[in-house]
């Protein structure tokens, strides 16, 4: 293991790039975007579901759910899609254990599915959300909402709704903090740890 | 994991995380159209029984399939296997021809152990579904299963198991998981059937089924193999029935909440009753939905993750 | 055969006693004992403090020859016993075809005297074909050549208590020995390992205790009520010895081997499905190995017997029911003899000498075997280096098949010379050519 100086919350080589107060602010934006993208409401437009991909991208959707119905009066169904048995990369990590994934009463048939995620990198999670939504039923449409969008696409992929675009290098890893999952919100951006 | 050979020696945490799996398949598959997850494409998953089971196979076909391995399944009739060639080059032949995985049934305690050994250079993955009077991990996996279903966790329940413990690789495997996942085992037999230096496993031991019964929380049915009833290890099917048997009169003598497991093919009418059976308190059709997303898990744990270090 | 040359053996101890002296062999005698022995024309042999023993004698061996020469051959087991310092064995009956006949043990006779490495005394089968239903012509096999002077049906056990009272009530008359198999069939139905906690885990049927002891306590009644002389194979059990000393209180002609494994290994051998460690009788408990020690130690077990068993790899590469039962053992006898009697303090070395060559040519009738280290005496001699340590290699062993349970194991005491009749059977580990 690489030795960890200094405070542990704030480790060497990090660097914050949203706080939580931006967190707050970016996903209230995205919640805007979603409304008149979707022109949310109006008489003809799909019904639209909310699909969080584990672990942060579940929160999230919640998050974002909440902010649509403040914003709107309409309150989105929110669901969970684990992505693990669709991944491309398994033989390449220890074993991972599965989420579990939560189909909104009605599935997902002839809505337009927003997928929620916390960062976009490669694109190989989304394409294995693709994947898993469609053994889930078939949606109208499929879009996609992040937090961050952190460059280096691996596949023809991008996102719909975007918190914030982060120009990064391959060796900088990109950390989302949620209060659900990890006690405070805060994006952070740092140095991959030297191999010990 | 790289092999499954036995329920002995594995701890709460690996059996936890296998059943895990289990449920979140279960709960993926639920009420979907189309059953069939791409997670082990392009594996190749060898199926080679040397004893005759429809069940435990078609299971594990199923699982594999479901899992989008290809799966292929040798008998040992048939096949160069019947023909007297050896465990162990028919098990170097299937790794040369790419198995990732070969789930062997064999009437000898210890084949699939001797299998893994084989194979170890080869990378090839090893599960045990049945070796002679062994074990057979993934009976006992889906039975924890269907009792995590009924129960809850396990740890502070008692089981019983009921039968033929001598020459049960059932309930060899299922002492060992249940111990670990914190259950207390209750050995229901008669002293003929009951395996030597049992005082020294970490169960009790019974021979009164009657007695038993109102303290558990489930009751697990051996099945009485027919060779048995001739091998002069009781007098009689009839007295065996009414000592140790699952008669409608002794369902009465259960908890309210107490769940009937049996591994299957059952004697009906031996030792267990129809109406038992078919009652709501058996969850013996659950069992066998189990099986499959229990074997699926257990195929998940074994081929995808990296080469692990031999 | 190249002609005797005098050896000076100089700088020994026989049986580890003393300072080390010189022992002069000539004309396969024992010619002189003393400190500086006149050399003369001897080829001078510098041991360094070797212990000198009576050549070992093996009531017990599998040589397998004929039938099964692709494991082992009259040749290649001599040579074998001659490196473990064998000077005497007697092959079994249970070869293909059985030696129930004079025609078969002459053959073994003849071929073990050609090889010349070691006496090879064939044992006679107690039964034709050793189906346990009529009595081999046991009289003709005593009068033949080989003078067949132990009869067993080993592997199989003599169940039929008539015929085992007929078979030891024969005997008296041939000065023979019945050497038995103790294992009553009906108990060991399928059985694959010892009956007790490891066997029962890992679902493998069980051979009890009470298997082997039934047939003991009842072969030791019908001795007794014969007055024959019955002989013991392969102890395996603590119940077993107790029989054992009971009968000899009681003053029955009984004697009784134990093997080298049964001393050193038990049934914690059992996990992982090596049949390597599949033997018959199985591999014990470690009480009964602590057990069998004490009654060797006692004289309650009069000697060390190999049961060296020669198995081809695809009767051991399999899994364990199919697997023949069985372990070399000729090259690794006295290495575990010293472990587990020597270094522990049961047995010194003229105990040694009591239960590897003295008591078991006595047993087995052999006039010129286990003699003392006297002028005058053969030059049957087994010398070793106590100090010496060796790993065990299958590979390496003079056998044609590599069973060994010791494999990689690193054992005590190594055999450095051995002496047939004044002649070098095996010297630094190389067989005299």
């Amino acid at each position: 293991m690489a030795s960890r100086p200094r405070d542990a919350a704030e480790p060497a080589g990090q660097r914050e790039l949203l706080s939580a107060g931006d967190v707050a602010r970016t996903v209230a934006r995205m919640a805007h975007q979603v409304i008149e993208r979707t022109t949310l409401g109006a008489p003809d437009s799909p019904p639209v579901v909310l699909l969080g991909i584990p672990t942060r991208g579940a929160p999230l959707a919640v998050r974002l759910a909440a902010r649509i119905a403040e914003f709107s009066g309409v309150d989105l169904p929110t669901g969970v899609l684990d992505v693990t048995l669709y991944r491309d990369d398994l033989r390449r990590r220890p074993t991972r254990p599965l989420g579990t994934t939560q189909l909104p009463t009605g599935g997902v048939d002839d809505r337009l599915v927003i997928l929620v995620d916390d960062v976009l990198y490669s694109g190989r999670t989304i394409r294995a959300a693709l994947d898993a939504l469609r053994d889930a039923g078939r949606p109208r449409a499929v879009q996609l909402a992040v937090l961050v969008d952190r460059g280096h696409r691996e596949l023809p992929i991008r996102a719909d709704y975007v918190g914030k675009n982060v120009p990064t290098s391959r060796s900088e890893e990109v950390h989302v903090r949620l209060v659900e999952t990890d006690g405070h919100d805060a994006v952070l951006l740092q140095r991959k740890e030297e191999q010990a | 994991m790289r092999h499954l050979l036995a329920t002995e020696g594995m701890d709460a945490a690996t059996a936890t995380a296998v059943l895990d799996t289990a449920d979140q398949l279960k709960a993926t598959l639920l009420g979907r159209e189309v059953r069939k997850l791409p997670t082990l494409r392009g594996r190749t998953v060898v199926t080679v029984f040397y004893e005759a089971s429809t069940r435990t196979r078609v299971s594990f076909e199923i699982a594999g399939k479901w899992m989008s391995a290809d799966v292929v399944n040798v008998s040992a009739s048939g096949s160069s296997v019947g023909k007297g060639e050896s465990l162990r080059d028919t098990a170097l032949t299937l790794a040369a021809a790419g198995a990732d995985c070969v789930i062997v049934r064999h009437p000898a305690s210890g084949a699939a152990h001797r299998l893994a050994g084989w194979l170890t250079e080869a990378g090839t993955s090893v599960v045990n579904a049945g070796d002679g009077m062994h074990e057979h991990p993934t009976q006992a996996l889906l039975d924890a299963a269907t009792l995590r279903e009924r129960l809850g966790a396990l740890d502070g329940r008692r089981v019983a198991i009921v039968g033929d413990v001598l020459h049960s690789r059932v309930a060899r495997s299922n002492v060992h998981l249940l111990t670990a996942l914190g259950a207390e085992v209750v050995l229901v037999a008669p002293p003929t059937l009951l395996p030597s230096g049992v005082d020294r496993w970490p169960v009790t031991v019974s021979h009164s089924l009657d007695a038993v019964l109102p303290t558990v929380d489930a009751v697990m049915m051996l099945r009485v193999q027919a060779e048995r009833m001739h091998g002069g290890y009781f007098p009689s099917a009839r007295e065996y029935s009414i000592a140790y048997g699952l008669s409608e009169a002794r369902l009465g003598l259960l908890p309210e909440h107490a769940v009937v497991l049996h591994p299957g093919p059952m004697l009906r009418g031996m030792e267990i009753a129809s109406a038992v059976a078919d009652s709501p308190r058996a969850a013996i059709t659950e069992q066998v939905a189990n099986g499959v997303h229990v074997r699926m898990a257990v195929l998940y744990h074994l081929l995808a993750h990296e080469e692990e270090m031999a | 055969m190249t002609p005797l040359v005098p050896l000076l053996l100089r700088g020994v101890r026989p049986y580890g006693e003393g300072d080390p002296v010189d022992i002069l062999v000539r004309d396969g005698l024992v010619a002189a004992i003393g400190a500086d022995v006149d050399d003369g024309d001897a080829r001078v042999l510098e041991l360094a403090g070797a212990v000198v023993l009576p050549g070992f004698v093996d009531l017990h061996t599998h040589l397998r020859e004929p039938g099964r020469e692709d494991t082992e051959t009259i040749a290649t087991g001599s040579a074998a016993a001659a490196l473990g310092g064998y000077t005497a064995v007697f092959a079994m009956a249970n070869t293909d075809p059985v030696a129930d006949n004079a025609v078969v043990v002459e053959h073994v006779w003849r071929r073990g005297r050609e090889v010349g490495l070691v006496d090879v005394h064939p044992v006679g089968a107690v039964t034709v074909g050793l189906a346990g239903e009529k009595l081999a012509e046991l009289g003709t096999m005593a009068n033949s050549l080989a003078r067949v002077r132990v009869f067993s049906d080993d592997g199989r056990c003599v169940h039929d208590p008539l015929l085992m009272r007929r078979a030891l009530e024969y005997s008296t008359a041939l000065d023979a020995v019945v050497a038995q198999h103790a294992e009553e069939p009906r108990l060991t139905v399928g059985a694959q390992a010892h009956e007790g906690e490891a066997a029962a885990r890992l679902g493998l049927a069980g051979w009890p205790a009470v298997a082997e002891e039934s047939i003991v306590a009842r072969d030791c009644l019908l001795a007794h009520h014969t007055g024959a002389r019955l002989h013991v194979c392969h102890v395996s059990t603590a119940g077993t010895a107790e029989i054992l000393r009971q009968a000899k209180e009681r003053g029955t002609r009984v004697s009784a081997e134990v093997t080298p494994h049964h001393l050193l290994l038990d049934d914690g051998r059992l996990a992982g499905y090596d049949p390597v460690n599949k033997v018959n009788p199985p591999l014990r408990t470690a009480a009964d190995t602590a057990a069998l020690r004490e009654a060797l130690a006692a004289g309650v077990l009069d000697c060390v017997a190999t049961d060296h068993a020669p198995h081809a790899p695809q009767d051991k590469d399999c899994e364990w029911a199919s697997a023949r039962p069985g372990m070399l053992g000729l090259q690794t006898a006295l290495s575990v003899v010293v472990s587990t009697m020597v270094q522990p303090g049961l047995l010194d070395w003229r105990g040694v000498a009591r239960v590897m060559s003295e008591r078991p040519a006595e047993i087995g009738g052999l006039a010129d075997q286990g003699r003392p280290i006297e002028v005058g005496e053969p030059a049957t001699l087994t010398l070793v280096d106590a100090s010496a340590t060796w790993t065990v290699r299958g590979a390496e062993l003079a056998s044609i098949a590599h069973n060994t349970p010791y494999e990689g194991m690193e054992l005590p005491g190594r055999v450095v010379m051995t002496l047939l009749r004044g002649r070098i059977t095996a010297y630094e580990g190389e067989v005299a050519t």
